[in-house]
């Protein structure tokens, strides 16, 4: 592997269309060793198919590419590679029960006298990882014993052993957990000391900032602006991205009165992963649930929702004690849970939006209840879901409308506590707005809403009152609009705070 | 009221150092099952003043091993690679036939014969491929068409054993050294050449590949249409091998001879004994082999201990499903531990 040289790519004047829809339009683009360049915009701004030209999956309508000055065309993947630019795709590309040597190299193993050389693969692996600072990796594992992060290092060193100077990240963290960023981050920030020019596709406003040199926005195909990260602020990011200024992100929080009874209270509730848990939910009312990934944030979620049941204590819904350990049961009292692995806890892929919508109702009420599927459309138009119509299969819908596909399953068995994971992860701007809006107006109708996020912004906007974990257990309370330093300290156990 | 029974675990105990997660490894399971087998029909059998692993005993698990172990052996490489081949049976009678038929009784047309037999395994081999790969039928319909197909042309031209095998031939049935038949160290060499071009060769990682995630295995650069075809061909072929065996060991051929012994279940059934996912991309040629044993090993119990007939089958139906569910536990148990870490 050669380092010190720059590489520089140049996109002048991209466009492609789509069955007649344009989706770039004259978009310049440029990439220097060295840099981190990012690209924000919603969801169909063009963002994936920038990358996707720049990869050669997509072939431009018009428009060059320039790779050190020299132009160049890019009939397809392999071209590209050949340039020296690979792709970290948003899902991984490795197999499992494959050691990590055997996924770097797969499809281009090395070969001696007729057999793959297996020492050679796994210690040019190993220098590879080496020259990312990366020795904890052993080659010879297989990738599923690694961590997410870990494997994430593995599609990198993998893009890398093509010996790549163009690096294409389409929302990296999209799938790690929180300590895994900060180990992404400073991984990029070696790659960029290396000489890696690293186009960086992501919709986390933070991590633009913390890690970028350089910002492009584009918005329905166009490049709004390209400016260093510097001379930009995150209220200028999101103007240029929705074309118009938001104001305050968030709706209206609930007045005092607009609450109501108490919907969801644990008296002690514990289980293997959370102890000691003492906390209400009012009808009318949104509680943020923060804490660090491994908290036991999402273990609180599953337990009352009976996934894995609260082994201690007492659960009380609507005032009366019930002791849910399968999810129907929780789903017939009433409570619905929004789970943050969308794609995989949340929607049969494979079914049409309508199955989707109807899974719950269906599934868990009886007779007449479940057969009423009139309402369907309303429902779908009352959470704004964007698809060609109820018999689309909901894989082919953007993370946006799928999320709200997921609000609508739930919506549709008129749920009176609703438990919100991660509910915009990976979702454009538009789209977390109207999430945000869905879940105050349901809120208004007297559901209690328990929400967990990551989001620190998200959670303190949206909140009217924050509850802060720590290792399995409550670490204290927050009033509304608290800071984001509040919520830290008391979630990295630091904090001093009224224990509820 | 919910108020439940104390549980003392604290909430931080839950994850295990990953040191004592350490596990056997599946194939090393399978032969330590071999082994339990081995005992508890020696005890068994013991107890009726019989010995199980005598002179005839071996022989009898080997020989019942051999043409089963090629199947296998070939469906090892279409489930590794994510396929699957239902067509094995019928090609076996239907290279029985060609390898007999065409020896005619006369020296000088065994090698003909054999080669006659293995071409037209490799094309039915390539039929089932390319209809996987370009008509895009999913492999258990598509093997399945092409099962009936051969079904259709054996029932329509013989009504029983054909052709004949010179003697010479035969001995390759019967031929042994002390208790071990050729033929099964053949099968055993066919099982090393398979274990080597998996385990060490770029077709070989790619079949695992494949099987694995074929989308990865395509974006890696990987022709996956050619691996899949490349299984499918490989397959045959050691199904056509079985065939020329047996037509060694019965003396002709013989139309059903692959479907009366089930070889399509069964070499399925001794692969997923071995250890191989049903799904693809893990497993391997030592696991099978192992599986083929432990099935010939209790039909050989059974023989001696004069079981009836619908109770063997009770019983191997058990322990293929036990077998199956341990698998699954353990892999639930992995996924979890990786979940955790």
């Amino acid at each position: 592997m050669t380092t010190g040289t720059t590489t520089s790519v140049r996109l002048t004047g991209i466009s492609k269309s789509f069955l007649g829809v344009p989706v770039l339009r004259g978009v310049d683009l440029q990439l220097r060793g060295g840099e981190v360049h990012a690209v924000m915009g919603e969801n169909g701004a063009g963002k994936s198919t920038l990358l996707k030209v720049l990869a050669g999956v997509h072939r431009p309508d018009s428009g060059r590419i320039e790779v050190d000055g020299g132009e160049v065309s890019f009939a397809g993947p392999s071209d590209a590679q050949r340039a020296g630019i690979a792709i970290i795709h948003q899902e991984f590309t490795l197999l499992p029960h494959r050691s990590v040597a055997e996924n770097v190299y797969l499809g281009r193993e090395p070969v001696r006298r007729m057999q793959v050389d297996q020492r050679r693969m796994e210690a040019d692996t190993r220098e590879l990882l080496d020259w990312l600072g990366e020795d904890g990796i052993d080659p010879t594992v297989p990738v599923s014993s690694l961590s997410v992060a870990q494997r994430q290092v593995v599609e990198i060193v993998k893009a890398l052993s093509t010996d790549a100077r163009v690096l294409g990240m389409d929302e990296p963290t999209a799938a790690l957990a929180d300590h895994e960023v900060e180990l992404l981050y400073d991984l990029v920030r070696r790659l960029r000391e290396r000489g890696i020019a690293i186009l960086y596709v992501s919709h986390r406003m933070r991590e633009v900032f913390d890690l970028s040199d350089r910002i492009t926005v584009l918005k329905d195909g166009q490049l709004v602006t390209c400016a260093p990260t510097s001379e930009l602020t995150s209220e200028d990011l999101v103007r240029h991205m929705v074309g118009r200024d938001l104001g305050e992100y968030y709706p209206d929080r609930a007045a005092p009165d607009d609450l109501g009874p108490v919907r969801l209270a644990l008296r002690g509730a514990g289980n293997a992963r959370v102890r000691d848990l003492n906390l209400e939910v009012r009808a009318g009312e949104i509680v943020g649930l923060a804490g660090l990934q491994g908290s036991g944030r999402s273990a609180v979620a599953r337990a009352v929702f009976g996934v894995e049941p609260f082994t201690r204590g007492a659960m009380e819904v609507d005032g009366a004690a019930h002791r849910v350990t399968r999810p129907r049961t929780a789903v017939r009292l009433g409570i619905a849970l929004v789970t943050e692995d969308r794609k995989g806890d949340g929607l049969a892929l494979r079914q049409s939006v309508r199955d989707n919508a109807l899974l719950v109702r269906r599934a868990a009420l009886r007779g007449a209840r479940s057969r009423a599927k009139s309402d369907v459309s309303a429902l779908l138009d009352k959470v704004t879901v964007v698809a060609r119509g109820e018999h689309q299969e909901v894989r082919f819908l953007s993370g946006g409308n799928q999320q709200k596909v997921v609000l609508a399953k739930w919506l549709a068995v008129e749920p009176m506590v609703l438990l919100v994971d991660e509910p915009t992860r990976g979702i454009d701007v538009g789209a977390k707005r109207a999430v945000h809006e869905l879940l105050r107006d349901l809120a208004k109708r007297g559901v209690a809403v328990l929400m967990i996020s990551s989001e620190l912004p998200e959670l303190i906007g949206m909140s009217d009152r924050i509850l802060v974990m720590h290792d399995g257990a409550l670490a204290g309370e927050l009033p509304a609009g608290a800071s984001e330093g509040a919520v830290m300290a008391l979630a990295t156990g630091h904090g001093i705070g009224d224990v509820a | 009221m919910s108020t439940l029974q104390e549980n003392t675990v604290p909430a931080t105990s839950r994850a295990t150092p990953p040191a004592a997660r350490r596990r056997l490894h599946p194939t090393a399971i399978v032969y330590l099952a071999l082994v339990a087998l081995l005992v508890v029909g020696s005890v068994l059998v013991g107890l009726r003043g019989e010995v199980l692993l005598d002179q005839t005993g071996i022989l009898n698990i080997l020989t019942r091993a051999t043409a089963l172990g090629l199947v296998a052996i070939g469906q090892t490489m279409v489930i590794l690679t994510g396929s699957l081949d239902l067509s094995v049976a019928y090609l076996v009678g239907l290279t029985s036939l060609i390898a007999a038929e065409t020896m005619a009784g006369q020296d000088g047309m065994v090698l003909p014969g054999v080669l006659l037999a293995l071409a037209v395994a490799a094309g039915v081999g390539l039929v089932n491929g390319l209809v996987i790969t370009v008509l895009k039928a999913h492999a258990f319909i598509a093997t399945l068409g092409v099962a009936l197909i051969l079904r259709g042309y054996l029932e329509d031209n013989y009504t029983g054993p054909a052709g004949d095998v010179p003697r010479a031939f035969q001995h390759l049935g019967y031929d042994r050294i002390g208790p071990i038949p050729v033929a099964a160290l053949l099968m055993l060499a066919v099982a090393a050449l398979c274990w080597w071009y998996l385990k060490r060769t770029r077709p070989g990682y790619h079949m695992y590949a494949v099987g694995g995630d074929i989308e990865v295995a395509r974006l890696s650069g990987v022709r996956t249409r050619r691996t899949i075809v490349t299984a499918h061909v490989l397959c045959s072929v050691a199904a056509g091998l079985a065939g020329i065996y047996l037509a060694s060991r019965l003396g002709s051929g013989a139309p059903y001879v692959g479907t009366e012994a089930g070889y399509d279940l069964e070499s399925i059934a001794a692969v997923v004994l071995g250890g191989t996912l049903l799904a693809g991309g893990r497993g391997g040629i030592a696991g099978t082999i192992g599986g083929v044993l432990i099935l010939a090993t209790l039909d050989t119990i059974f023989d001696a201990l004069e079981v009836n007939p619908f109770f063997k089958d009770v019983v191997r139906g058990v322990v293929l499903v036990t077998a199956v569910a341990l698998y699954a536990r353990r892999m639930a148990a992995n996924r979890a531990h990786g979940r955790l870490s």
